[in-house]
């Protein structure tokens, strides 16, 4: 990226949603009735190799790329109490030393062989990417095996990641959007580790050591956990073969259907339902920026949910991205209070939310808070009209095949699927699920669904006019 | 890394051919001059359309700072066949996606819709290239929002502060030195009647690109093309004007201590050439230059300050060579806790000083060479890179024949042109530093 492109501004930030959400190869007109309701469709294959252990792809072979994700089931939630950022911590160590190499030269292999290769962990999985040219596929499959299997966790990669950690969570702390989140996470989750910060703190990152990370992945990195998708030049044969040499040498591991445990220092333990507060709080952290940051939501359904798909659409109406939500209309058009406004389902494993930001200058920001609770209150009174249900209906319809554009989506979305349980046919179901929302289910869900006594705002700033139900604490990690 | 076009290239990991291919785009113009460009990605059943006007905010009169980029944001308040709000409606009811950015050459307006939809998207954008109605009922709640905007991406941000602020130090008359989204107080004061007056200015089909991208036949894009922006006339716009700079005498540095920040950073800019602009025969050299130097784990400064003497955090470079005017060639780093700025910045001195005095090896030089044509092969895997690619370098005044040649320039450069380019591009005189420090509460 260069200097100028930073400084690039666009009319819309990046929809929130892209990031969690996936995209597709193939999209095949299934109807002419709604017009432009398409059903997206993709020819998934179910590979098996010899190992036992299953992938799905998607073959397409018009760029010589083969693009690899993975997820394993357990992630930065099942760090133990004080050990917070283990995961976190381990996703970053995997490549700086495996096998044979250390640090240096596998980066060096890395580079040699132009992968690109990452991992992460979230509270409810770790995950794997990998990128390369179709040509460098086999070493670079030996180096993905070595970074699983024989990680070094090497002395100095530690200290250095654990400095580069510690300085992230700082710059977090005093950026106001993230600050937002993170103390709104907090509050709604006080005693369940959603309530932490993935990345931990810097209390608990400075006490995570060698055998931390060598116990998280030699605990976690199981095949009973493992979902694999694939995507680009490469045949179900050589994909079975691949997904044999990486990953079919890991443990077997737990039954399948056994939840990861967490360690405690006592007993191990399951992570339990988190339900978040059922009394809205507004809390404020001041600071002397011009602008306030605020992140806002309540409980909302988890992915398995019946009401997930109502619950979709019916956020897609009140904080959808783009231009046509309520929140939207209301906030930045008619009035010009912010940039962007928008809201989301998050769907943790062990809890659903719906979650809002809004950025607005401080003598204003009582507006735009006010203008939610009085959206939020509507939607639950009136729910949608018929037209917005449609046009909403229309929209998640359509706009999910366009954004499935590259092998890294496509694959994301594979591993999605599998972790949700979605099903191998769910791309043929999603359009009839969306559509099949009625206008009395909308309505009774967004009676159930919105409820603005249980709305919790989150604000950082100097904000104008706003009384704290409690005082935010410091330092929330 | 700098722009690049995709090309389809066949490479392992020791020994990359330079066998690059065209990645197909087709090209015409129209009879009133707009140029229309076409790549063919039959992966996707869908469309990506692309309006670049070849005007952004280097081209806002003086004193109206911010104009092209509220502008951009005024395009989506209606025409007299469109009342407003009903061009995003337009689109998301067929589940489409649309936006618009502003740089400081060019200023793009894009759509993704379903392949059959293209003709919708075309009426759309022709319709607002001459047909804009504003008044204050809309103008003014904008400008509201790009305050909001302000606020988000600068000023709730020191680093940003600092970026914007080295930037307008660094240029003494350059034409980059105003911030895209604009100074405050001139954003305070633009209008409707500023805004207008921009559009006529710039806002013709003879300055403007046409990219679709996407799953069509280039006869069917000319048809829709001819149909939709044939119809409307050719107007005469200005020269766009980028300003040189004078010789500096000085070496620039600023500091900047504020409660909101964590850890110090260090950041150099150094005035350098373009692709368009001051001594261009050093462009491509200054991309591998970057890359060998900053790009990645891999790099000097990265091995050298991060990995070998654990003076820092982070370590990298920063170049692009697509732009009008002359730009910045940029080295950025953190110290580790308990690292004095001023050591790490002689330990990058120290490192800078041994690439002008010693130059560079041919093994980095290859190295960095490789890693910039596989980003050339991976740019291709996505509806929307390419024609980002190539709407941005048309905009400056590349040709398509220069962008599909981009991996075999690159991979052309040699050691010798590296040594010369960071010879004449890392003068000591021609920098600015700015050093972020957090500032202790007593």
């Amino acid at each position: 990226m260069n200097l100028l492109n930073r400084n690039r501004v666009n009319r819309n930030l990046v929809n929130r949603h892209a990031r969690m959400v996936l995209a597709m190869l193939f999209v095949a007109a299934l109807s002419t009735v709604a017009g432009s309701a398409r059903a997206a469709t993709l020819p998934i294959q179910q590979v098996t190799g010899a190992s036992g252990i299953e992938a799905w792809l998607v073959e397409d072979h018009s760029l010589p790329i083969v693009t690899l994700r993975f997820a394993f089931a357990g992630g930065a939630a099942l760090d133990a109490p004080g050990k917070e950022g283990t995961a976190a911590m381990t996703a970053a160590l995997l490549d700086e030393g495996a096998g044979p190499h250390d640090g240096i030269a596998f980066h060096r292999q890395l580079d040699e062989l132009a992968v690109e290769l990452s991992f992460t962990a979230g509270h409810d999985e770790f995950n794997g990417s990998l990128r390369v040219l179709k040509l460098n596929l086999a070493p670079t499959a030996e180096l993905l095996r070595l970074a699983l299997m024989e990680p070094h966790f090497a002395a100095e990669p530690i200290e250095r990641i654990r400095a580069d950690t510690i300085a992230m969570l700082a710059r977090q702390e005093r950026n106001p959007r993230s600050l937002a989140g993170r103390l709104w996470m907090r509050d709604a989750f006080e005693h369940h580790p959603y309530g932490k910060n993935a990345a931990g703190s810097a209390a608990t990152v400075a006490a995570v050591a060698h055998a931390d990370f060598a116990g998280f992945a030699s605990r976690q990195f199981q095949r009973s956990r493992l979902v694999i998708g694939a995507v680009g030049a490469v045949t179900a044969g050589e994909l079975s073969a691949l997904v044999d040499q990486v990953f079919g040498t890991l443990p077997q591991g737990d039954p399948p259907g056994d939840q990861p445990r967490r360690q405690t220092g006592g007993a191990d333990v399951v992570i339990s339902q988190a339900n978040p507060p059922e009394r809205g709080a507004l809390i404020v952290s001041r600071t002397a920026v011009p602008q306030s940051a605020v992140t806002f939501g309540q409980a909302g359904p988890k992915r398995d949910d019946p009401d997930w798909y109502a619950a979709l659409v019916l956020n897609e109406i009140l904080g959808g991205g783009g231009f046509r939500g309520r929140l939207m209309k209301e906030i930045r058009e008619k009035r010009g209070l912010a940039y962007g406004v928008s809201t989301e389902l998050v769907p943790y494993r062990h809890a659903g939310l719906i979650l809002g930001s809004v950025a607005t200058e401080n003598g204003r920001v009582a507006e735009s808070i006010g203008l939610i609770r009085q959206e939020w209150q509507r939607m639950r009174e009136e729910g949608p009209t018929e037209a917005e249900l449609r046009d909403a209906q229309t929209y998640l319809t359509g706009s999910f095949p366009l954004g499935l554009d590259s092998t890294r989506r496509i694959a994301g979305l594979l591993v999605r699927m599998q972790v949700d349980r979605l099903g191998v046919d769910y791309l043929d179901r999603r359009a009839g699920l969306i559509g099949a929302v009625t206008l009395e289910e909308a309505r009774a869900v967004a009676r159930r669904l919105f409820d603005p006594t249980r709305l919790s705002f989150a604000v950082v700033g100097d904000p104008a006019n706003l009384q704290p139900t409690r005082p935010a604490q410091d330092a929330p990690n | 890394m700098g722009l690049f076009v995709a090309l389809v290239l066949l490479m392992s990991g020791a020994n990359p051919p330079a066998q690059a291919q065209h990645f197909g785009a087709e090209t015409f113009t129209l009879a009133n001059g707009l140029q229309v460009v076409v790549l063919p990605n039959h992966r996707v059943q869908a469309v990506t359309q692309m309006v670049w006007y070849k005007t952004g905010a280097a081209d806002d009169p003086r004193g109206k700072s911010g104009i092209a980029h509220f502008l951009e944001h005024l395009m989506f308040k209606g025409t007299e066949a469109y009342p407003p709000g009903e061009f995003t409606t337009q689109i998301a009811q067929i589940g489409g996606r649309d936006n618009a950015f502003t740089g400081a050459d060019y200023t793009a307006y894009h759509e993704t819709v379903a392949r059959d939809r293209l003709g919708l998207v075309m009426r759309l954008e022709a319709d607002r290239m001459t047909g804009l109605r504003l008044n204050d009922a809309v103008v003014l709640p904008e400008r509201d929002v790009i305050l909001e905007e302000r606020r988000t991406r600068v000023d709730n941000d020191p680093a940003a502060l600092l970026r914007e602020q080295l930037m307008a130090t660094l240029f003494q008359n350059g034409s980059y030195r105003i911030p895209t989204i604009g100074w405050e107080a001139e954003i305070r004061r633009l209008g409707t009647a500023d805004a207008l007056a921009f559009y006529r200015d710039w806002y013709a089909p003879n300055n403007a690109i046409l990219i679709v991208a996407g799953d069509v036949e280039t006869a069917e894009v000319r048809r829709l093309a001819e149909a939709e922006f044939g119809k409307l006339a050719a107007r005469p716009v200005p020269a766009r004007l980028r300003l040189d700079e004078p010789p500096h005498h000085a070496a620039i540095r600023i500091e900047m201590k504020h409660l909101r920040v964590a850890q110090p950073s260090w950041r150099r800019l150094y005035v350098a050439p373009s692709y368009r602009a001051g001594e261009t025969k050093h462009a491509y050299a200054l991309q591998v230059l970057a890359e060998l130097l900053g790009g990645g784990t891999v790099s000097r400064l990265y091995t050298s300050l991060v990995l070998k003497d654990g003076l820092a955090l982070s370590a990298s470079a920063d170049y692009g060579a697509t732009a009008l005017g002359l730009t910045a060639f940029a080295v950025h780093a953190t110290p580790k806790a308990g690292v004095a700025v001023a050591d790490l910045e002689a330990a990058i001195d120290a490192q800078l000083r041994r690439i002008v005095e010693e130059g560079v090896d041919a093994d980095e030089v290859s190295r960095a060479q490789r890693r910039m044509r596989a980003a050339s092969v991976y740019a291709q895997d996505s509806l929307t890179g390419p024609p980002n690619i190539v709407g941005a370098a048309l905009a400056v005044g590349q040709s398509l024949a220069e962008i599909a040649a981009w991996p075999d320039r690159i991979g052309a450069v040699t050691p010798a042109e590296i040594d010369e380019a960071a010879r004449a591009v890392l003068v000591e005189r021609n920098s600015a530093t700015g050093i972020l420090l957090p500032e202790r509460t007593s």
